[in-house]
């Protein structure tokens, strides 16, 4: 089968490749409906990657969050037009005590290997998942960030000790945004403490505590345990406070992806005995559990909604480019590219 | 394909002699793209697309044996999908062939679609299926096009220019062209038969009408292969 790519070439660079699949008895053959541009995504579009990274994974086509229907299923598993979530992450051995995201051999749609931005992914089955009926696209579409957010949640209760009565989490975008609120649905009794850098964004996270700017957290209690969603430049100082902050034998979590590598105040690290862990994208049972939190705590949708930004109508290599460009403008939330090549 | 009705029908136009590809005898919809013939790419197309129920290749006579043969070897999970039948000496007959042969084996009513697409442009896409779809549920008849590019000239005696149309109200025809079946023919049967001999393209027999032609925004990929460059051009379109 015929089935257009599109590759960014070089940043801010798109172009259509028609490639040559053959959907096997095993294949799921997805139409892409609703795309979420992620911030890994815009590194690569606006050249924030080394340029070692750029000549190696370019051209590939980006994106990682996004649903679609299915068209056609030679494994009977779906009806065609079922709405489901694509996962990007796609194992290549199976391992009984590392998770398939962690496997180096695993591959990863837009690192490395073709994203979501085609006319159709061919995917195995295993790769395919159900939204519920009725589920609000825009949210949908960047399912794939909320499974982040549940894997490290997952993790956290398998790592973290059991007193989970104070929790902070350092970071007010979208990342943030949703651990804290599934800190919450997952915590319902614990005190939820955000520590962002813009008073507006804060205002969002409702359902938390507190929230409180970086610059002036002398009203942050000690926490239990912390979340680090700021990634990028924010990660050192985050990093810094948190050990300040956490009461002793505390879990770090780190989830903010960062380019270059923080300085940590170990001496503090060691003397209160804390425990970090890192959390990187997610596997099937992550999509199965945020599904399940779907529908089994609808409000979640809700919340979720207030992350949706721009919403653009995708057609050609223009449109495409247009959607990453607003992208660069946005205040917060996820742009979403409603997918129609 | 799922037992959902669609109500709309796909007819692939195999019916040219390929006598314009270079030195090859072959109908040029059987030359190799990648590792499949041009149509057979063009088909698997319409296959997976999935919103038709039923695609009809309409092929010369002499060519439709070799044609069910390599759905057999290319497309097997689409044959359910797929019937070959004639095509004719005009394309106007072709299509005609196609809207009898849908009316003979299939549940045709006044709402039912007939999508009808050039063997020889595999890249259609997803999007402009649908909207074919779409618009010609909506307006009766669809052509995809694209916006010229070249300055187009007009000259009636072929020696001197006689006009130069304004290039911002002039589009390149493409396919698919969509019509209402039934609308369809029985323009076409209404056509004299000096009509028929010229009109050799099926929506400029509703403009003759008066009957409105929805326009579909095509692709510059969406390209024909009609000369020996052209299928350079699309081979050089398709990534590793």
């Amino acid at each position: 089968m015929l089935n257009c790519v599109y590759r960014l070439v070089a940043p801010r660079s798109f172009e259509p490749v028609q490639m040559q699949v053959s959907p096997s008895s095993e294949s799921v053959v997805v139409r892409p409906t609703h795309l979420s541009i992620c911030n890994a995504d815009m590194r690569y579009y606006l050249g924030r990657r080394s340029a070692a990274a750029l000549a190696e994974k370019l051209p590939m086509a980006l994106i990682h969050e996004g649903i679609g229907q299915v068209v056609f299923d030679a494994t009977g598993a779906f009806e065609r037009g079922q709405q489901v979530v694509m996962l990007p992450n796609a194992p290549c051995e199976q391992d009984d005590f590392i998770a398939e995201n962690y496997l180096r051999t695993s591959k990863f749609c837009g690192s490395g290997f073709d994203g979501f931005m085609q006319e159709y992914v061919v995917l195995p089955p295993e790769r395919v998942l159900e939204l519920p009926a009725g589920i609000d696209t825009h949210v949908a579409a960047f399912t794939e960030l909320v499974s982040v957010a549940t894997h490290a949640l997952t993790r956290f209760g398998a790592i973290a000790h059991g007193r989970r009565e104070t929790i902070g989490v350092w970071g007010d975008g979208n990342l943030g945004f949703i651990v804290a609120l599934l800190l919450h649905v997952n915590y319902p009794n614990a005190r939820i403490y955000v520590v962002g850098r813009t008073a507006a964004k804060l205002a969002d996270f409702t359902f938390a505590t507190d929230g409180l700017l970086s610059n002036d957290i002398a009203d942050l209690p000690p926490v239990d345990h912390a979340f680090e969603c700021c990634g990028g430049d924010g990660s050192a100082s985050a990093i810094g406070q948190i050990i300040d902050c956490i009461r002793p034998e505390g879990t770090v979590s780190l989830l903010g992806v960062s380019e270059n590598p923080p300085p940590i105040n170990t001496r503090m690290v060691l003397e209160k005995g804390l425990r970090f862990f890192g959390s990187s994208r997610s596997g099937r049972a992550d999509f199965e559990n945020t599904v399940q939190l779907y529908r089994e705590y609808p409000e979640t949708l809700d919340y979720l909604r207030s992350l949706v930004g721009e919403v653009r109508r995708v057609q050609t290599v223009a449109d495409m480019a247009a959607a990453f460009e607003a992208d660069t403008q946005k205040r917060g939330g996820k742009t979403i590219m409603v997918w129609d090549v | 394909m799922s037992n959902m009705k669609h109500n709309a029908y796909a007819a692939i136009l195999a019916g040219g002699s390929g006598t314009r590809m270079g030195s090859t005898d072959k109908p040029k919809q059987f030359l190799m793209l990648g590792d499949a013939p041009i149509i057979v790419h063009t088909i698997e197309k319409f296959c997976v697309f999935g919103g038709f129920d039923r695609v009809v290749v309409l092929c010369p006579a002499e060519w439709q044996n070799q044609m069910r043969d390599l759905l057999e070897r290319y497309l097997p999970a689409h044959a359910d999908q797929v019937d070959v039948a004639a095509g004719g000496s005009m394309r106007n007959d072709t299509v005609m062939n196609a809207i009898r042969y849908m009316q003979d084996n299939f549940d045709v009513d006044e709402d039912t679609v007939l999508v009808t697409h050039d063997a020889v442009r595999p890249f259609v896409s997803h999007r402009i299926l649908q909207e074919n779809i779409d618009a010609a549920r909506e307006h009766g008849a669809c052509d995809t096009v694209v916006p010229a590019t070249d300055t187009i000239v007009e000259s009636l005696d072929g020696a001197t220019i006689s006009a130069v149309p304004d290039r911002r109200t002039l589009y390149q025809g493409q396919t698919p062209q969509s019509f209402n079946l039934l609308k369809l023919k029985e323009l076409i049967e209404g056509l004299s038969d000096e009509e028929a001999a010229t009109l050799t393209d099926a929506c400029k027999i509703f403009v003759l009408r008066d009957e409105p032609v929805a326009l579909v925004a095509g692709d510059v990929g969406n390209m024909k292969i009609t000369y020996p460059q052209d299928l350079r051009v699309a081979t050089a379109l398709m990534g590793d």
